[in-house]
């Protein structure tokens, strides 16, 4: 493990931000930290670059141990939230400002400079101020500043939380695409899960202090540990009497089901032809839509579900009766996650779905 | 006549109402004062005028008043620059109630302050020992009540928070992000005030700076307690009393002429100050 | 767990940002010589006078009567400033008139002005010669030397703080607030008193407190308007304990001092209280 931290707490006062949190990031991967606000992840980033100090626990980079190194001295780049550039100083300034603290010589300093200008595309605008910069332009400048020393480690605070909408898509391939080529260890914050999904190679999901799962993001997907994280990945929908749905059983212990939107199909009343054994009545109680598809809301005598439907589809009206096949689900006890397949659905008939 | 119109009507009264009342206010409150100190200055000619202003008592008064407010002004700014990035740029238990104590010479009368230093540093104060027992071993006569010590002790006093005051809203409005990031880079605690910090309160330094310059000219009752000796330890407020109070024609015409001085001082402040909000305010 | 409890015992909070220890060194220090150690002499030589001679020094008439004065003509200082202090801040905010910078560039003359030049110039202005006082005389009201000049030179040290209160927040409220209640049907007086005045309430007070504070404790431009009389209650407390001073009575000076920092400390409480409350809600929004 490149990045590594071990058994680490740290309170706030009463609030405990991390819980003995453990977890170790490999050479030239791109991690994302991802979790609801106040789930920890900020503080583990900034206590990976010294801005804070764990109570106990240790951290290491590079097999070293760096608790007691100083934030300058541990070979981080840091690129904060609102960027943080200094806004009284040019972008050159603000890019050759950490080499003129390693008192490189001017010359140098200039190559380098021009160098990553070059590289994150601001070339011609050295002379400007931030406040003369677009939210992407600023980002890359923050990008830029924290590459100049050449660090071991990049960390990004929520990177992309200050740009719109339309932008954000665009930078998220081209941040990727630069930590690729470049090889550079990195870990970024973020509360989004599309932005998580896209850009990271693995993904680290905290909350409440702790963490809940690890993985590359196709694993956190379809094998999610606890129920916190099969909720937060994907728009899923949670039932408690899972055992009142068609081919479902009670399982000991486990008492809570999770169904993501693409476990379900929702067909109009008459228009399901097979699993009619297997499929629900349900009455729509909300239709939203979402740009590309429907989100239908269903009631199953109590239970409410969602499920997601073409827009090539016949439109569905709230009120309107309508069959619900639900594929799988989704089962959680204490320890582990269960898989489960609709018993009423014959296996030989899945080949049709 | 229209609903309509008739509210505009009503409205227009409403506004010429208000400015009358304001420009009233304003005029007699500010305008008349103003005019008539310089009006009454030049009561008795231009000679008179330049003759009052250049007494022994007024050029000895014009240097204490200087030599107090220039040491205010340098002890207060280093303070100020100290206690702002102190406040704003780390978090401490007891932060809150220290700022409030940096806070209290506003709150308190400047004759109360007088009175604290008689009772520290007067003969019946607990640091008098201190004091004489220095002047012993040393043979100094140094004295702090009723000499120029005092005097300038009181004037910081009084404009202890003026600098602090302006800068802390502006640096706390601003972050530490940006000192935080020069941190991670190594920068020292001098290169990141210099590169970062300054450059970001620059004008409200420069302000918190022309406020004590303001309040350490002026002060009065703090420095009245504190000083008997005129032309020796008066400053130019005190010197404006004395001749104000010997209650001839004359001597309060000359007492209005040295206050000229004043109010100029005060007309280029408040110049200042309003050049200064503007640029601010286009700035953002 | 207990190792790990222990640990965070242990651990110190690192500080990226340098100069914690320098800083707080160094201001600490500075306050407590130049204004908390000054300032608990006061209260140490009045811990030396006895409960009892405590109360008799500051039940004299004299210094009851002050006390009466100053409180009482602060309070309607403060009380004008405020009404007053919403029109001008209103005005100057809102309407466009000629000359308005040069006001607006005047307001803070009070700040800038020593108040000794004050004290002489109102004193002068509202003497019988005066150029006020002829008039106002004529007319058979005398200023200068009663509790009414008392009250006008608090006046004039106080009138940039209510304005210079609400100022700002009436240029953030951008008639938007205003628009709304129009829309909704009310009245132009209904929408000042339901909409905005609540809204300008905090800022008010602030600026009311602040006024009164100042003035309680005022010096220097009320000595020499006011007469300074006892037998005509227009002795100031900050007089009284001047000339406590000056007759060397430091007993009384120090006895009535205390009492006034105690109400300037209540004051500024006071005022930290209403800032507070009003950050909290702005915070909510």
């Amino acid at each position: 493990m490149y990045v590594e931290m071990k058994n680490i707490y740290k309170k706030y006062g009463d609030f405990l931000a991390s819980d003995n949190v453990s977890f170790g990031v490999e050479k030239g991967k791109l991690v994302a930290l991802l979790g609801p606000s106040g789930s920890g992840k900020t503080t583990l980033l900034r206590m990976i670059a010294g801005l804070e100090t764990p109570n106990s626990g240790d951290i290491y980079i590079d097999g070293k141990r760096v608790n007691d190194i100083p934030a300058a001295k541990r070979g981080i780049g840091f690129v904060f939230q609102n960027y943080a550039l200094f806004r009284y100083m040019t972008v050159y300034d603000n890019i050759a400002f950490g080499l003129e603290l390693q008192k490189m010589p001017k010359k140098e300093i200039k190559k380098r400079v021009t160098e990553l200008l070059e590289m994150t595309g601001l070339s011609g605008m050295e002379k400007r101020y931030p406040n003369q910069l677009s939210g992407g332009q600023r980002q890359r400048v923050a990008f830029a500043r924290a590459l100049a020393p050449k660090p071991q480690v990049l960390l990004l605070d929520e990177p992309f939380a200050a740009i719109d909408a339309k932008v954000r898509t665009e930078l998220r391939t081209w941040l990727k695409e630069m930590v690729e080529k470049l090889g550079i260890t990195s870990i970024f914050v973020t509360h989004d899960q599309d932005e998580a999904v896209e850009v990271a190679d693995e993904i680290i999901i905290t909350n409440h202090g702790t963490i809940e799962q690890m993985g590359t993001p196709l694993e956190i997907y379809k094998t999610p540990d606890t129920p916190f994280v099969a909720q937060f990945i994907g728009h899923s929908s949670v039932v408690e009497e899972y055992d009142r749905l068609k081919g479902f059983e009670r399982i000991e212990n486990a008492d809570r089901a999770v169904i993501r939107p693409e476990f379900i199909k929702i067909s109009k009343s008459g228009n399901l032809n097979r699993y009619m054994s297997a499929a629900e009545e349900g009455v729509v109680t909300d239709v939203v839509f979402r740009g590309n598809r429907m989100d239908v809301t269903v009631n199953i005598n109590g239970i409410e579900v969602v499920g997601e439907r073409s827009l090539e589809k016949d439109l569905i009206e709230v009120g309107e009766t309508v069959h619900v096949l639900i594929y799988r689900l989704y089962i959680f006890d204490d320890h582990k996650t269960y898989l489960m397949e609709n018993g009423e659905m014959q296996e030989e008939d899945v080949f049709y779905i | 006549m229209s609903e309509q119109q008739k509210m505009e009507k009503s409205k227009k009264r409403t506004k010429i109402c208000l400015i009358t009342i304001t420009v009233a206010f304003l005029v007699l409150m500010l305008v008349v004062p103003l005019v008539s100190v310089l009006a009454s200055s030049l009561r008795e000619g231009f000679g008179f005028y330049i003759q009052a202003i250049t007494t022994e008592y007024v050029r000895s008064a014009l240097k204490v008043t200087i030599l107090a407010t220039v040491i205010a002004v340098l002890i207060n700014t280093f303070f100020g620059i100290c206690a702002a990035w102190l406040l704003t740029r780390f978090s401490f238990k007891g932060k809150q109630v220290l700022a409030t104590l940096i806070d209290i010479p506003f709150s308190i009368s400047p004759v109360i302050v007088g009175l604290a230093y008689l009772m520290t540093f007067g003969r019946l104060g607990w640091f008098y020992p201190v004091i004489r027992a220095f002047n012993q071993f040393f043979g100094t006569n140094i004295r702090i009540t009723f000499a120029i010590p005092g005097v300038v002790l009181a004037t910081v006093f009084v404009t202890f928070p003026y600098v602090s005051r302006e800068i802390i809203p502006v640096l706390n409005a601003e972050g530490k992000d940006e000192e935080e990031a020069a941190a991670l880079m190594g920068a020292g605690g001098f290169t990141i005030f210099r590169k970062i910090t300054l450059p970001q309160m620059k004008w409200s330094l420069i302000y918190g700076i022309i406020l004590c310059t303001a309040r350490a000219l002026g002060e009065f009752g703090a420095v009245n307690a504190l000083s008997k000796t005129r032309g020796e330890t008066f400053t130019l407020p005190l010197e404006i009393d004395a001749l104000y109070m010997s209650g001839t024609e004359t001597s309060i015409t000359a007492a209005f002429a040295v206050s000229s001085i004043l109010v100029i001082i005060a007309l280029i402040i408040l110049f200042a100050r309003n050049f200064i909000e503007h640029r601010y305010k286009n700035k953002n | 767990m207990d190792d790990t409890v222990k640990n965070m015992a242990k651990s110190k909070n690192t500080r990226v940002i340098p100069g914690y220890h320098l800083t707080l060194g160094i201001v600490v220090t500075m306050l407590s010589v130049i204004v908390l150690i000054p300032l608990a002499s006061v209260f140490m030589y009045s811990i030396r006078i006895s409960p009892r001679e405590f109360l008799e020094l500051i039940t004299k008439e004299n210094v009851r009567n002050a006390f009466v004065t100053s409180i009482g003509s602060s309070f309607l200082a403060a009380v004008f400033n405020t009404v007053f202090g919403l029109i001008v801040a209103w005005t100057l905010v809102k309407y466009e008139f000629p000359g308005k910078w040069l006001l607006d560039g005047l307001i803070e003359l009070p700040f800038a002005l020593p108040t000794a030049v004050a004290g002489i110039t109102l004193s002068k202005l509202y003497s019988d010669s005066g150029f006020f006082g002829k008039a106002l005389a004529k007319a058979g009201i005398h200023v200068a030397y009663t509790q009414t000049g008392i009250v006008i030179a608090l006046i004039f040290v106080g009138l940039p703080f209510v304005i210079r209160a609400v100022q700002p927040v009436l240029e953030k409220m951008d008639g938007q607030y205003e628009e709304a209640a129009f829309m909704l049907g009310a009245s132009p007086k209904k929408t000042f008193f339901k909409v905005i005045l609540p809204e300008l309430r905090p800022a008010l007070l602030t600026g009311f407190g602040l006024a009164f504070a100042r003035g309680i404790g005022e010096y220097g431009s009320v000595i020499y308007i006011s007469g300074n009389s006892a037998k005509n209650h227009t002795q100031v407390v900050s007089y009284v304990i001047m000339q406590k001073l000056s007759y060397i009575d430091y007993a009384s000076a120090t006895a009535i001092a205390l009492v006034m920092l105690v109400i300037s400390f209540v004051l500024l409480l006071f005022v930290n209280i209403v800032q507070m409350k009003q950050s909290q809600r702005t915070n909510l929004l």
